[in-house]
């Protein structure tokens, strides 16, 4: 089969996301976020978002199918995310893919949330090329892999041993008293601010740590100690210089996580970096990646911000990898798997 | 001909048939694993029964009341075969389904996890063989259903552990025949998710 045509179905956390693509050609990516029903309470409330799956997925379906202009009876395969990811959210996916599937009595891939996040690279772009070193960020994961092939060999370089790295712009975000979600309001609030303003920790980076965690992230002792200072500014009744902090606060997320990816790149002879995950959507981000880079002769790649946060294109686009290779389908009785390991690319 | 799945207690699938009855039915009393098994018993009704997607008229969800993640896979896996196989998602409400064929007084409890049940009653039967709702369904402390439930040893208490698709299905025929409503769409999950708003960041110094 040459261009697979697949539907994949994300519902890892809080998108619920239909992609449609035709082998590496995206045809359409729809995203129902239920964000705004988690900003109350500022920060992701898994059974807030699984109820909102199940409401979101048939329309999501509907639209996602009109945009691209097939039917169902159309596709080759459907791919689901089965992992990792909030359990409950991931349920919703996978009751409905198996439905769908058997409805259609279409093939069903089981596939892995963070290779996906790999997969999105492949649409509408030259093919993938091997070895890279893929950083993963968002507010539900905060990983570092080493993708020698998409479909076939990914390893864990390293990961956060406590918070993702959005979920640290959320909770600094609140202690700056600024909404949710915390990344984008971070990074209007660091506007004019002084990244070398307060030195803050970059968490897993002495050397005694970097022994047993050299690509692990942690990002809850920052996050202390954003607080701390600026207890400390409000104790001493001074005003907290929101931009100094949010900028500095911000420096020390980036610089922590582009060193450890650069790293790895330098350290296994890998000349390229893939950014996924919404973290990717600050800017800071993009921009020392693209500096440090350049800098180390490793050669950047990120896709368009609508297939680096969580959608179903990227699922659909590992899943035709896998169609096109010839991969057999995942049999009926998989399940979410929460803390799926990058290792299992598709669950058999 | 209808498919029927219903998660609301194990997982449970079924084919009918309004004149024929039900034509397979497939189920699992696992009340943690419905995401897994839910593939292989609607797999297992199709083949068995010999019914072909395209038969069917309707697919129906059994709402709840259930524990909610495992509520959740049941009626997502109906609503996308329904759109799949391009036929209606036909909701029908759990607890009607153990009370449908049961004569006088009922009262049917299910368990809600948290040392709480779900429970309705049922003042019998109509006309029509349909189980006629009086409360609920409803959220009670296990300990305290003699209490919550009014008139309590007026009714036949029914402690269910399984919901059977096969009588969620035949019920769903019935309902239809008899030109009545079914449930709405909404699924019964009659607890509001657990999330307490924040008072704001705790301090970290003392
Ligand atoms: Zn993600």
């Amino acid at each position: 089969m040459s261009e697979p045509l697949v539907l994949g179905i994300e519902t890892s956390c809080d998108e619920t996301g239909i992609g449609i693509v035709r082998g590496t050609t995206l045809l359409a990516n729809v995203i129902a976020s239920s964000m705004e029903e988690h900003a109350r309470y500022g920060g992701v409330v898994p059974e807030v978002a699984a109820r909102a799956h199940l409401e979101a997925l048939v329309p999501a379906l509907t639209q996602a199918l009109d945009e691209a202009g097939v039917t169902l009876d159309d596709l080759d395969a459907i791919a689901v995310t089965s992992g990792p990811g909030l359990s409950g959210a991931l349920m919703v996916g996978v009751g409905a893919a198996k439905g769908l599937a058997l409805s259609l009595g279409k093939p069903l891939y089981a596939v892995n949330h963070l290779v996906g996040h790999v997969g999105a690279d492949v649409l509408d772009h030259d093919p993938l090329e091997y070895p890279t070193i893929a950083l993963l960020v968002s507010g539900g994961h905060t990983s570092l892999l080493h993708v020698r092939d998409l479909i076939s060999d990914v390893e864990l370089l390293g990961e956060t041993i406590d918070d993702a790295a959005g979920e640290a712009f959320d909770k600094v975000a609140r202690l700056l008293g600024l909404p949710y979600p915390g990344g984008p309001e971070i990074d209007r609030a660091a506007v004019g601010g002084d990244p070398k303003a307060i030195r803050f920790p970059r968490g897993l980076s002495l050397p005694k740590d970097l022994e047993k965690h050299r690509y692990d992230f942690s990002f809850s002792g920052l996050k202390t100690a954003v607080a701390r200072w600026v207890e400390r500014e409000r104790d001493e009744g001074r005003d907290v210089p929101v931009a100094d902090v949010a900028a500095s606060f911000r420096e020390a997320v980036v610089d922590v996580l582009l060193t450890k990816a650069v790293a790895a790149c330098v350290e296994l002879g890998v000349p390229r970096l893939l950014l996924g995950g919404g973290v990717v959507a600050n800017a800071r981000v993009r921009e020392l990646a693209a500096e440090r880079c350049s800098a180390a002769g490793i050669r950047l790649r990120i896709p368009p911000l609508s297939l680096c946060t969580d959608n179903g294109a990227m699922i659909a686009a590992l899943g035709a990898q896998l169609v096109q290779a010839g991969h057999p389908p995942s049999e009926l009785g998989f399940g979410a798997d929460s803390t799926l390991p990058v290792t299992v690319i598709q669950q058999r | 001909m209808l498919l029927a799945i219903d998660t609301s207690a194990g997982t449970s699938v079924a084919v009918v048939d309004r004149a024929a009855g039900i034509l397979a039915e497939h189920s699992s009393d696992d009340t943690r694993r419905h995401a897994e098994v839910i593939g292989d018993l609607i797999s297992a009704c199709l083949t068995d029964s010999g019914v072909a997607v395209g038969d069917l008229s309707g697919v129906v969800a059994g709402m709840g009341p259930g524990p909610f993640t495992g509520l959740r896979v049941g009626i997502a896996a109906a609503r996308a075969f329904a759109v799949g196989a391009g036929k209606i998602v036909v909701p029908v409400v759990s607890h009607d389904a153990l009370a449908f064929g049961q004569d006088g007084p009922l009262l049917v409890a299910t368990d809600a996890r948290r040392r709480e049940v779900y429970w309705t009653t049922y003042s019998g039967t109509d006309a029509a063989g349909l189980p006629v709702r009086t409360h609920g369904p409803a959220l009670a402390k296990a300990t305290d259903l003699e209490q919550t439930v009014q008139n309590f040893t007026n009714y036949r208490l029914l402690e269910a552990r399984t919901v059977s698709a096969g009588a969620l299905g035949m019920l769903a025929e019935t309902l239809y025949a008899n030109r009545r409503p079914f449930a709405t769409d909404e699924p019964l999950y009659l607890r509001s998710p657990d999330v307490t708003l924040s008072a704001g960041p705790k301090r970290v110094t003392a």
